[in-house]
């Protein structure tokens, strides 16, 4: 075609333009946090630790969200609470009204309802309590619910071009709305306490310490399989156009994109995901309060992201860990300083290690674990050949 | 095809006919009352002092800035009333003043991204690499002098490098119209040569409207010329005609 350039000498060698799931070098570090959190967690925390662990790795569903949502595609959500909570209230009704039996509840005025509802004279079962009776109903709308409503939120903002700042400010307000509905209908929600006292789970009693150490696994398990479900998109062609649309948005647009259509879809998906943490954290600690929907939640979630780093699915896991353990330690000394030290921690994140923990190990760990022959290549001593993308 | 009835505008059937096409920003009109027609495998280049309305016409032409009078027609379709992303499907490409690209990328991501196929949400999840695609890719790199930079970060190539893999990005979605704002700024005299024919061997089969400020490559490329001047049309014809035309001398050639 071209009359400068000489003749195409051939077609492109397949192999050189691949697109792996995982680069060598990523199924390592897919198998470290594999082993760390189903081998050496369980094997050195004691039961109430790795309960708490496990408890974070909740969290870290909403920081894996994030990374698509906030990193790839620049969507910053101050409201990931939301999503978070609405999945762990789906779960909490169905544990609560199989813990509300005719027979455990006897003594109610009204029996078989949850026993804030009798508290509060309601005297039926509320229709949209109904379905939550079936634990398929219940499995379903754990994901269904957070992602109708951030299709709503998405669909709403996104196609009249709302996005940036005013986009963050606007979920924050709907957490903000979301947690005073919640507080403020408490016959229908348990309200500030929030839904408590779970006991079982199709009849298996949830508040065992065996019941606990298996919940944990399935916590880590579904965990690292969101983790190969966010890899898959990322790899995806929709992976790279997201990345394009947070860069040059109307470079894409251009190209013959509906932009929107792909924001929402980014945005619905880190709910998904953020919903299956918070219906796990039900599972786990026993109870879902308003206190995981607000404002204040949502933040913590961006600044687990932050520090691991927002390009990055493994850093948000270690950030989310290990903030979380800072939490921990630090509030059962100085529970006041905490929220300084949280609110620093973000600042100085942002300001100078804009990559986070992530793009620390990138900088200066990676290049000499790099040397070592074999590690990452396949043959040694040859130069890093994948396309360029976003640290892993 | 069954195009507008023939008016004395267009006598004949355009790809692209323009009429009373007006926008005003706060009262401004940057785009005043303007009418022209493309034909079929021509090369426009619209010429005209800085702020004259050039790029607002690109702008209006691919829905990213809405007309507040007129009509643009494309083919048989209107496109004052169409979305951005259906604009491009019905096949005009637009390269912006500024080489936009993702820098983010290598070359071949950015033309891969630009590929017509996969351009749904779940189309783009079950996208796949396959030969067609690199093929495709391949023809294009070459034929845009970056076959040797496939899997060069775009954000490192030379200025001139980017204006061409914007038209590679462009010209891989093979649209029937492409209008290009400003594709040599920033080039050197020899990247200049290159794109005229580059421009000229994309003409087989489209139209193309160029912006330009260079003359030398205005000369080289222009069937015909439109001067815009205050959003209004100064003179229109070739090359020779517009550059002895009085009028043009004195606002825009003359300095
Ligand atoms: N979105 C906008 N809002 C307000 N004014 C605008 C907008 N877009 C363009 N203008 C104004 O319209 C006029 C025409 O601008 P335009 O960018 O089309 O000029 P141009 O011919 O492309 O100039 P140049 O050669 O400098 O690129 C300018 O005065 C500009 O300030
Ligand atoms: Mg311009």
């Amino acid at each position: 075609m071209g009359s400068s350039s000489h003749a195409s000498t051939g077609t492109l060698d397949k192999s050189r333009f691949a697109n792996p799931f995982f680069t060598r070098e990523g199924w390592l570090y897919f198998a470290i946090l594999a082993v760390l959190i189903l081998v050496v967690f369980p094997l050195t925390l004691d039961a109430f630790r790795l309960n708490n662990v496990g408890k974070y790795l909740t969290y870290a569903f909403v920081a894996l969200g994030l990374v698509l949502c906030w990193g790839h595609s620049g969507i910053l959500s101050l409201g990931q609470g939301i999503f978070f909570g609405l999945g762990g209230y789906c779960m909490a009704m169905f544990l609560k009204l199989e813990a509300s039996s005719p027979e455990n509840t006897a003594i109610q005025s009204t029996p078989g309802i949850p026993d804030f509802m009798d508290w509060n004279q309601i005297t039926e079962l509320p229709w949209f309590w109904a379905p939550f009776h079936s634990f398929g109903f219940t499995l379903i709308a754990i994901v269904a619910v957070p992602m109708i409503l951030a299709f709503v939120i998405g669909f709403a903002m996104f196609t009249r071009r709302v996005g940036g700042v005013y986009f963050a400010i606007i979920t924050q307000a709907i957490a903000a709305i979301l947690t005073i509905l919640i507080i403020g209908q408490q016959g229908y929600t348990g309200g500030v306490n929030g839904i408590t006292d779970l006991r079982t789970l199709l009849g298996w009693n949830i508040r065992t310490s065996e019941a606990q150490f298996i919940l944990y696994f399935v916590c880590a398990g579904l965990l690292l399989a969101s983790l190969l479900l966010c890899r898959a998109v990322h790899v995806s062609k929709l992976g790279r156009l997201v990345i394009a649309i947070r860069d040059k948005e109307d470079r894409v647009r251009f190209s013959g994109y509906d932009v929107a259509a792909f924001k929402i879809f980014v945005f619905c998906f880190a709910a998904g995901i953020a919903a299956i943490g918070g219906a796990l954290f039900t599972l786990q600690v026993g109870f879902m309060s308003p206190t995981f929907v607000g404002i204040v939640p949502s933040i913590e979630m961006v600044i687990f992201a932050a520090v691991g780093g927002r390009l990055s699915f493994f850093g948000a896991i270690y950030g989310t860990l290990l903030v979380n353990y800072a939490k921990s330690t630090f509030s059962e000394t100085f529970p006041e300083l905490w929220l300084f030290a949280m609110g620093g921690l973000f600042i100085a994140v942002v300001m100078a290690f804009p990559d986070g923990l992530a793009g620390l190990y990138h900088r200066h760990v990676r290049p000499h674990l790099a040397k070592i022959p074999g590690l990452f290549d396949r043959q040694s001593g040859r130069g890093r050949d994948v396309v360029a993308q976003p640290a892993e | 095809m069954n195009a507008l009835p023939a008016t004395e505008h267009a006598p004949k059937e355009f790809v692209l006919e323009v009429e009373a096409l007006t926008v005003s920003f706060d009262g401004f009109k940057a785009v005043d009352d303007l009418s022209f027609y493309v034909d079929e495998n021509e090369i426009r280049v619209i010429i005209g002092p800085n702020g004259a309305g050039k790029t607002t016409v690109l702008d209006l032409i691919c829905g990213r800035t809405k007309a507040s009078h007129g009509s643009i027609r494309f083919r048989d379709r209107e496109l004052t009333r169409m979305k951005e992303h259906e604009i491009v499907h019905a096949g005009v490409g637009r390269k912006f003043q500024n080489p936009t690209i993702y820098e983010e990328l290598t070359v071949f991501e950015n033309l891969e991204l630009s590929i017509p196929r996969g351009r749904t949400v779940f189309g783009a999840l079950g996208f796949r690499r396959d030969q067609a695609v690199l093929d495709r890719i391949e023809e294009i790199a070459e034929f845009v002098f970056l076959k040797d930079h496939l899997k060069t970060p775009s954000a490192i190539l030379s200025h001139g490098q980017k204006q061409w893999l914007e038209i590679g990005m462009l010209l891989i979605q093979d649209p029937s119209l492409m209008m290009l704002d400003e594709p040599v700024a920033g080039m050197s005299v020899g990247e200049r040569v290159k794109t005229a024919e580059l421009l000229n061997n994309i003409i087989k089969d489209r139209s193309v409207i160029v912006i330009e400020h260079d003359m030398k490559f205005v000369e080289d490329i222009a069937h015909r010329v439109t001067v815009l001047h205050q959003g209004k049309v100064l003179s229109e014809g070739s090359m020779e005609h517009v550059k002895n035309d009085p009028k043009v001398v004195e606002v825009y050639l003359g300095h």
